[in-house]
C-alpha cells in the first residue's frame, strides 16, 4: 500500500487555511453563513484525505459509524428549538468531550509501546474529555430544567474536591508508569467523570453563560490533547481555535458580571450576602390598556430582553408589536445584555428568529450612552441585567456588575410573570422607582394584548 | 523534539484563534459557540484511524463510537449554524 502521508498532510495545510478564513468571516453577520460554509469544507476536506491513511484497513465500521452519526446530527439540528440552543451547544460539547475521551483510551489500550510523553498527553486527552463530558451532561440538565438550577453544595465540598484532584494525579502518573494495567485506566476515567460532576454542581442557573463557554472551550482543548497523543497538526490548530474561542467567550461573560473566574466558579460555596439597605418607594402595576397609550406617543422605545422572553417564547409578538410600532412614527432599538439569556447571544439568534433586523440590536454600552433619549422602556423578563442596584447599591451582590440603565428612560414597563426575584435572587429597586411601571401576566399575552390594541 | 515542534503550532493556533475570535461581534455569539462544537468535531479525524485500523476489538469500537459521536458533533454543528446564520438578516 502507498503512503500518502505527505498528501494527507498537505490536504490538512489547506484544511487548517479553511478553518482560520472560515473564523475570519464570522465577523460580520453578512459574511458568516459563507464562513460556516468554508469551515464545513474545511472539515470535509480533512475526513476525505484521512480515509487514504495506511493504519486504515476496513472501511465497513467508518462508513456505518459516519452514517448513524451523521443522521443523529441532522435530526439534532432540525429539530432544536431556538429556545433550546444552550442546552443543544451543552449537549454537543459534551459529545465533543466523549468522543476526545474515547480516542484518549483507544489509544492508550490498542498502541502498544507508547513514549511516557505520549502516555502523558493521552491521559491529559482522557481527562479534559472526561470532564467536559459529565460536566455538560449536568449542565445541561440544568439547563433544561431536569434538575435544580441553584448551586447544589454540600459539607466538605471543598475538601472532597482536593481529594478528589490528588487522587486524579495519582492514577495519572500510575497509568504512565503502568499503562498495561487496565484497572488504573478505569480509575482513571472514572475519577475525571466525577471532577467534571463536582465542578458543574455547585454552578447556579444565572452562571450557566460562563460554564457553557468554559466547557466549550475544554471541548477544544480535550480535542488539541488528542492531537498531541496522535501527532496531528489539524488536532492541534483546530482544537485549539475552538479552545481559544471559548476562553474569549468565557472572558467576556466573566466582565459583564463584573466577577472572576474564579468567583464563578466557587460562589456557590460562599454565603448568600443580604443587603441592609431599604428599598424606597412602591410597586406600581399598570394595565396592557393604559400602557398602550403612553407607546402610541412615544417617538423612541427601547426593548431590554431576558431569559423570561425565551422562556415565554414572546420574540414574534415583540416583532409584531415592533412593526405596529414603527408604522406608528416610533424608533425601536432592541438593548442586549452580554449576559441576558443562557449562553452569550442568545436573545440575538431569537430575535433574529422573529426577523429582527440584526442593524436594531445594540451593544449595553452604545445604549447606556443615550439611554435618557427613550421615551419608553419595554423589559420583557428580564431582571438582573438591568438591576440599578449594581449602580447605587454597595452592599447588593451585583454592585459593580454593568447593567442597562433601563431605570434612566423616562419611562420603564416591566413584563414580568410575578414578583419573584431574577436567578441571582436578588431584589430590584428598578421596580419600586416612580418612572417604573409594571404589567404582570405573560409576556407573550401582555405583547399580543398590546399588538390587538395598536391593530384597532 | 517533535513535541517542542507541536507547542509551537499549539502556540501560533492559540494566537490565531484570539485574533479572530476576538473580532467576532457579540451578536453571533451564538453560532460562533455552535459552529465551534462543529471544529471540535475535528477528533474525527483521530478516531478514523483508530476504527478503521488493527488496534484489537476494543480499540475499533471505541473508534467506532468516537466516529459516531464526532459525526454528530460535526454535521449537527454546521447545520444548526446554518440554520441559526440564514435567520440573520438586515432590512
Amino acid at each position: 500500500m502507498k503512503d500518502f502521508s505527505l498528501l494527507i498532510n498537505a490536504v490538512y495545510v489547506v484544511s487548517a487555511i479553511l478553518f482560520i478564513f472560515g473564523l475570519k468571516l464570522l465577523s460580520h453577520p453578512s459574511s458568516a453563513r459563507k464562513g460556516n460554509l468554508l469551515s464545513a469544507l474545511a472539515m470535509f476536506v480533512a475526513v476525505v484525505v484521512t480515509l487514504l491513511e495506511q493504519d486504515i484497513i476496513s472501511f465497513d465500521v467508518i462508513v456505518a459509524s459516519i452514517v448513524i452519526g451523521s443522521a443523529i446530527g441532522v435530526i439534532a439540528a432540525k429539530k432544536v428549538e431556538m429556545t433550546a440552543m444552550p442546552e443543544l451547544v451543552s449537549l454537543f460539547n459534551g459529545i465533543g468531550g466523549l468522543a476526545s475521551l474515547a480516542v484518549a483510551y483507544a489509544t492508550i489500550i490498542g498502541k502498544t509501546e507508547l513514549s511516557v510523553l505520549v502516555l502523558i498527553v493521552s491521559f491529559v486527552a482522557l481527562l479534559i474529555g472526561a470532564i467536559t463530558f459529565s460536566g455538560s451532561v449536568i449542565a445541561w440538565a440544568k439547563l433544561s430544567e431536569r434538575m435544580v438550577g441553584r448551586p447544589i453544595v454540600f459539607k466538605g465540598q471543598a475538601i472532597v474536591n482536593f481529594v478528589l484532584i490528588s487522587a486524579i494525579f495519582l492514577v495519572g502518573f500510575l497509568v504512565v508508569t503502568q499503562p498495561e494495567l487496565s484497572t488504573w485506566h478505569y480509575l482513571a476515567i472514572g475519577l475525571s467523570l466525577l471532577m467534571g460532576v463536582m465542578f458543574v454542581l455547585p454552578i447556579g442557573g444565572a452562571d450557566m453563560p460562563v460554564v457553557i463557554s468554559l466547557l466549550n472551550s475544554y471541548s477544544g482543548l480535550a480535542a488539541c490533547a488528542v492531537g498531541f497523543a496522535l501527532e496531528n497538526n489539524l488536532l492541534i490548530v483546530a482544537g485549539a481555535l475552538v479552545g481559544a474561542s471559548g476562553i474569549i467567550l468565557t472572558n467576556i461573560m466573566c466582565k459583564a458580571m463584573n466577577r472572576s473566574l474564579v468567583n464563578v466558579l466557587t460562589s456557590g460555596f460562599q454565603p448568600v450576602v443580604t443587603s441592609e439597605m431599604e428599598i424606597e418607594g412602591e410597586i406600581t402595576p399598570l394595565t396592557p390598556d393604559d400602557a398602550y397609550y403612553v407607546l402610541e406617543a412615544a417617538q423612541s422605545v427601547l426593548v431590554i430582553p431576558g431569559y423570561g422572553m425565551a422562556v415565554a417564547q414572546a420574540q414574534h409578538s415583540m416583532k409584531e408589536l415592533q412593526q405596529l410600532l414603527e408604522n406608528n412614527g416610533a424608533e425601536v432599538s432592541y438593548a442586549i445584555h452580554p449576559v441576558a439569556g443562557r449562553m452569550p447571544g442568545h436573545m440575538n439568534v431569537l430575535l433574529a428568529e422573529a426577523d429582527v433586523s440584526y442593524e436594531q440590536l445594540f451593544e449595553m454600552d452604545e445604549v447606556n450612552k443615550r439611554i435618557e433619549s427613550f421615551d419608553v422602556a419595554l423589559v420583557i423578563g428580564a431582571n438582573d441585567v438591568v438591576n440599578p442596584a449594581a449602580r447605587e447599591m454597595k452592599g447588593s451582590p451585583i454592585y459593580g456588575m454593568p447593567v442597562i440603565n433601563a431605570d434612566l428612560v423616562k419611562n420603564v414597563f416591566v413584563l414580568k410573570r410575578g414578583m419573584a426575584s431574577g436567578f441571582a435572587g436578588i431584589d430590584n429597586p428598578l421596580f419600586f422607582k416612580s418612572n417604573c411601571r409594571m404589567i404582570f401576566g405573560d409576556a407573550k399575552d401582555t405583547l399580543g394584548h398590546l399588538v390587538r390594541q395598536f391593530a384597532d | 523534539m517533535i513535541a517542542i515542534y507541536l507547542v509551537f503550532i499549539l502556540m501560533l493556533s492559540v494566537f490565531v484563534g484570539f485574533e479572530l475570535i476576538r473580532k467576532v461581534p457579540s451578536t453571533l455569539h451564538t453560532p460562533l459557540m455552535s459552529g465551534a462544537n462543529a471544529i471540535s468535531g475535528i477528533t474525527v479525524i483521530g478516531a478514523l484511524s483508530i476504527a478503521g485500523g488493527e488496534f484489537g476489538q476494543w480499540s475499533t469500537l471505541l473508534g467506532a463510537l468516537a466516529v459516531v459521536l464526532a459525526s454528530i458533533n460535526v454535521v449537527g454543528g454546521y447545520l444548526v449554524t446554518d440554520r441559526m446564520l440564514a435567520m440573520f438578516k438586515k432590512r
